[in-house]
């Protein structure tokens, strides 16, 4: 393999992970944009360094870079704590502060005529194919400096990131807590802007714990998964700005990761989108399903006997979508809540206690209404057609319990129990 | 006399320079409910972040058992109100109770087989046993707040600082609160709650604060329950008061001049 795609490879991929594993707690505190701002505010503490010293010793401008983002780090604390300032004021501040200062100070250079932009460019916009051996060994070296400082203090950041509160009240060392939370991150960030630069640096700390929370429920596993995401992105991107000539590293690690991004937020179980549009469905049959056994159930109510009704004559009675009304019978049969007979339907036994449960929440919920909520009757129907899907046995044997067992509802028709 | 469980000498807290609590002096009974009451915005949540070194005062000071806090960390225990922190924070119940038993001196350490011990008798106590593993986003309120005090159990503190614990809970999860806290009692400890509600202080509380900046009275409840009081608390006649903080608030006065000092005299 060429050399020079393996050491991208590898410089991307473990600066990408760590990073994503100290970002998962900023993006968990809702705080997502401080990497941006504190990305941005490295820029003077590079510079300078690039003046003091070599520019392309990683070192130097590793400890350059750490400076400047602990100042702006504590610059915005102090501002938000200060002043009657909110904090997103406070970041915006100190980000374009120190960026206009590092701005300037990188223009001073270049009329001093020190020329080697190369390194700085680097930190604008990131420059993954310039990584040397060198950087490879540093990246390495910091990658486990952030792993196992994560490790190390996974209860205080965890506790810090949950309740800061608690962890003070309890007399954890909070101050030296956040501190290391900072050096961290301020260390992931100086790796990762080689490779993506200052812009882009905020999607490589927050963008794999969105993807990864939304499939997730804990902490560990969403570290990992981040880690996972972060990594594959690496690797997917470097590969691809390799395949195509002149294609630039971090803008492809970046555009995979949103890949991973969107993609979570839409197939993700249980959060994403499609989960939710397919319960939104599933809720929306079952509605159709228990209106038909209501309106059977009421029809027999009314004519005493049990009826055996057609679709036509279900339509004429209510107003329903006919497809869907045909979906819900198929449905019905096939849980054997009605049968077919000739032509129309009618209710099973099963079916019938089903209708019954139904207008029982119906004739509850609007005797609720009135009753403790001091509604009119002429007002509680729509809310209780809405209701009398959604009620669980639990919330049913609340409302009974609270109302009393009550015979009749607020119209005196019969709240039909189960007989036992 | 009874040992004092808390102390609060000639305390002043500010909050962006303007004055909550004004000069709030009394001390508390040990092995009692005591409850801290008071109209909204009269600085009881800000009492209690101060007696845990939450918040500094710019005047006076907080002892517990006589001591400063630092020296007694371990036989206090703090329950935030529940809205505090954001209950979508990827952990279950297990995890958040098990948070009660982090220490200084265990910070590195993993979680030990005593401290999940512990952390399932807690749980054990507030009930929610069957829902150590459930997501915290999935509790409701009243499933919240006991997970908080569980956690707080899991502490084995001898006073127990509760912010609001019966806000947003169902009227069973407030039997059982109740329940446990009397148990608590029966054991020696000490439990101070921060509580808004006045129909139902006096039954609660075994001796209460009655607050609104300033203090308005500390006793034994039958004390403290009287119409003339609790008038004064809730009856919002403190304008002037109110006038001064915001004087000082805007003009920049210093709460005490820098040369007057008020700490606890050496001993």
């Amino acid at each position: 393999m060429d050399p020079i795609f393996l050491k991208v490879l590898v410089g991307t991929t473990l600066l990408a992970s760590s990073a994503a594993v100290v970002g998962a707690f900023s993006y968990l505190k809702g705080q997502s944009l401080v990497g941006d701002a504190i990305a941005h505010a490295l820029l003077p503490g590079v510079v300078l360094a690039f003046l003091l010293g070599d520019g392309r010793n990683p070192i130097f401008l590793i400890v350059g870079a750490l400076i400047s983002g602990l100042i702006a780090h504590y610059g915005i604390g102090y501002i938000h704590s200060r002043t009657k300032l909110k904090s997103d004021t406070a970041v915006s501040l100190v980000l374009s502060t120190f960026f206009g200062f590092g701005i300037m100070l990188m223009s001073l250079i270049q009329r001093s005529g020190q020329g080697q932009q190369a390194g700085l460019e680097r930190y604008l916009l990131g420059k993954a194919a310039a990584i040397t051996m060198d950087d490879v060994y540093v990246f390495s070296a910091l990658a486990v400096i952030l792993m196992v400082g994560v490790g190390l203090f996974y209860k205080g950041f965890q506790l810090m990131t949950f309740n800061e509160d608690f962890a003070s009240a309890i007399g954890l060392p909070v101050p030296l807590i956040r501190f290391t939370f900072t050096v961290l991150t301020v260390l992931a960030i100086t790796i990762g802007i080689q490779t993506v630069g200052v812009v882009l640096m905020a999607a490589l700390l927050i963008t794999p714990s969105a993807a990864a929370r939304a499939w997730t429920k804990s902490l560990p596993s969403m570290l990992l998964l981040a880690a996972v995401f972060a990594a594959s992105s690496a690797i997917t991107g470097t590969y691809i700005s390799s395949a195509i000539p002149k294609m630039p590293t971090g803008p492809w690690v970046v555009l995979v990761l949103a890949f991973f991004g969107f993609g979570s937020l839409i197939f993700a179980p249980e959060k994403g989108w499609l989960a939710k549009r397919r319960r939104a469905m599933a809720n929306q049959n079952k509605t159709v399903r228990e209106n038909v056994l209501k309106l059977m159930y009421q029809q027999e109510e009314r004519n005493e006997v049990s009826v055996v009704l057609s679709a036509e004559n279900m339509l004429s009675i209510r107003v329903m979508r006919p497809e869907k009304l045909r979906n819900a019978l198929r449905d019905l049969k096939r849980r054997l809540l009605v049968v077919e007979h000739g032509s129309g339907y009618a209710l099973t036994e099963l079916g019938r206690s089903e209708g019954r449960r139904v207008v029982r929440l119906h004739r509850l919920w609007e005797l609720y209404l009135t009753e403790r909520l001091g509604m009119a009757a002429d007002h509680i129907h729509p809310g209780a057609e809405t209701m009398e899907h959604v009620i669980t046995p639990e919330i049913e044997e609340l409302l009974v319990k609270e109302l009393g067992n009550p015979e009749l509802d607020p119209h005196q028709s019969p709240i039909p129990y189960e007989e036992v | 006399m009874m040992e004092k469980s808390i102390e609060v000498h000639n305390l002043t807290v500010s909050y962006h320079s303007k004055p909550v609590l004004w000069d709030v002096d009394f001390s508390l009974p040990t092995g009692k409910i005591v409850g801290i009451v008071g109209p909204n915005g009269s600085g009881k949540t800000t009492m209690l972040k101060t007696i845990m070194g939450l918040m500094k005062p710019d005047s006076g000071y907080t002892e517990i058992f006589g001591q400063p806090l630092d020296k007694v960390r371990e036989r206090v225990s703090y329950v935030p109100q529940r809205e505090s922190v954001d209950w979508d924070f990827p952990a279950d119940v297990m995890d958040v109770v098990l948070m009660g038993r982090y220490r200084k001196n265990n910070l590195f350490r993993r979680i030990s087989k005593e401290d999940k011990r512990i952390a399932t008798e807690a749980l054990e106590k507030v009930n929610l046993l069957e829902f150590a593993h459930r997501q915290i986003s999935q509790l409701s309120g009243g499933q919240q707040q006991r997970v908080f005090i569980a956690r707080s159990l899991a502490q084995q503190a001898d006073i127990y600082l509760m912010d609001e614990p019966f806000v947003g809970v169902d009227a069973a999860t407030e039997d059982a609160i109740l329940q446990l806290l009397r148990e608590m009692k029966n054991q020696g400890k000490t439990v101070i709650i921060v509580h808004h509600d006045l129909q139902t202080a006096n039954e609660y509380f075994d001796h209460i604060v009655l607050l609104n900046t300033r203090l308005v009275a500390a006793g034994p409840k039958e004390e403290v329950f009287t119409k003339e009081l609790l008038q004064e608390a809730y009856g919002g006649r403190l304008t002037v008061l109110s006038k001064l903080g915001d004087l000082i608030s805007t003009e920049e006065f210093p709460l005490r001049e820098p040369e007057f000092k008020e700490n606890k005299p050496e001993k």
